[in-house]
């Protein structure tokens, strides 16, 4: 029961990621930019993994894995801004990614703070 | 003071690096900016910065730390990939104790990280007082304190105990 | 240059797949913490590394060596964080054969 599961969540996966390969969806905007090919194949895919966190956080049992899947879904956000730089060739794509991650921190540690039933002060 | 001191050199590296052309307009909004953050919160730096002079110290970071750090770091990625795309989830996890001789904040910070990122530990939570570190293991191999302390920290504790004590 | 950082961001996509499949699969919040953190942190420093490859070192290059730093310094610590105020809040760690 347990090997059939992986088997049809591994080939259900596969098959995603496989689509997006060969046969990725329209890139809307900016048809004639350098790397577009490669770099909305891998926009696609970081959206898929998002996918993938939200159902953990629509379903997880306990208030921490929410917390960890925000947390993640940060993490993943930066990667998102660096690989839009190179394409559309626009460096504060960068500056938000660093922004983001200072901010993603303290928001991850106030999170924590409050489900440890302090206040905010230590 | 030389905490100021040492925020206001930190904090003038990110701005250039930041500011990455380097001229002189930047250097000057950037001395500007640096001493008004070393004036407003130089109390909220880490304490211990007389460290940070030393010439074997940053010889120990640089060529004993952090090439032991990334191919523990590579370690840790290959065997996590590992045990989560096996079909049968190998993991026997646990909470252990492990016992450590460093005292300082910095040194326990650095261990604390240091034992996330390497295979299959993470740190939970410090006793400073007694010197406990409680380490969630994905794969136990050992219950008890002192031969869970080899397996873990055996080989970050005594290069950091050489750069922060 | 442009073929190693394309490279470089390929092992970072990978990871990044990787530990989101760890999310799921696992039974537990620190396990999941484990594998998500070190996969996610090791996938999206890869990716920052293919895109400095690419830029080289000028204005964006210098932030983006900025961003991995902070990464691979405040990742560890909010794991830390919210498994510190798991374990408090009295979530029971996940045992293999259901013994306590």
């Amino acid at each position: 029961m347990k090997r059939l599961k992986w088997f049809i969540g591994a080939i259900a996966l596969m098959s995603a990621i496989g689509l997006i390969i060969i046969k990725p969806l329209p890139f809307l905007f900016y048809h004639d930019l350098p790397h577009v090919a490669f770099f909305g194949r891998a926009l696609f895919i970081l959206l898929l993994c998002c996918l993938l966190l939200l159902w953990r956080l629509i379903k997880g049992p306990t208030g921490a894995d929410r917390i960890v899947v925000l947390d993640i879904l940060g993490v993943m956000l930066v990667g998102l801004c660096a690989i839009l730089t190179i394409p559309t060739g626009r460096s504060w794509y960068i500056d938000i990614a660093i922004a983001w991650t200072l901010q993603s921190f303290i928001s991850t540690l106030a999170l924590a703070k409050y489900l440890e039933g302090k206040g905010f002060d230590e | 003071m030389r905490r100021r001191l040492a925020l206001f050199i930190a904090a003038l590296a990110i701005w250039m690096l930041l500011s990455w052309p380097p001229d002189s307009q930047h250097l000057l909004a950037g001395i500007a900016a640096a001493g008004l953050t070393a004036l407003l919160c130089g109390d909220l730096f880490i304490d211990g910065t007389r460290l940070f002079t030393r010439p074997s110290r940053w010889g120990y970071f640089l060529i004993g730390y952090l090439p032991l750090f990334a191919w523990q770091c590579l370690k840790a990625n290959i065997d996590a990939a590992w045990r989560i795309l096996h079909p049968d989830l190998p993991i026997n996890p646990g909470i252990v104790q492990i016992k450590t001789s460093l005292t300082s904040d910095i040194g326990l910070t650095f261990l604390a990280n240091s034992i996330t990122l390497i295979p299959g530990t993470m740190c939970v939570n410090i006793d400073k007082d007694k010197g406990i570190l409680y380490i969630h293991w994905i794969n136990v191999k050992a219950e008890d304190s002192e031969t869970a302390t080899r397996l873990i920290a055996g080989k970050f504790e005594p290069l950091l105990k050489k750069i922060f004590e | 240059m442009v073929i190693a950082g394309f490279i470089f961001i390929s092992i970072g996509l990978a990871f990044n797949v990787i530990g989101c499949i760890g999310i799921i699969r696992l039974p537990d919040v620190y396990n999941r913490m484990q594998a998500a953190t070190k996969c996610v942190t090791a996938g999206t420093c890869g990716i920052l590394f293919g895109t400095f490859l690419v830029t080289g070192l000028n204005a964006a290059g210098a932030k983006i060596i900025i961003c991995m730093i902070f990464i691979l310094l405040t990742t560890p610590t909010a794991a830390h964080a919210i498994s510190r105020a798991a374990l408090k809040n009295g979530i029971e760690p996940f045992k293999k054969n259901g013994d306590k």
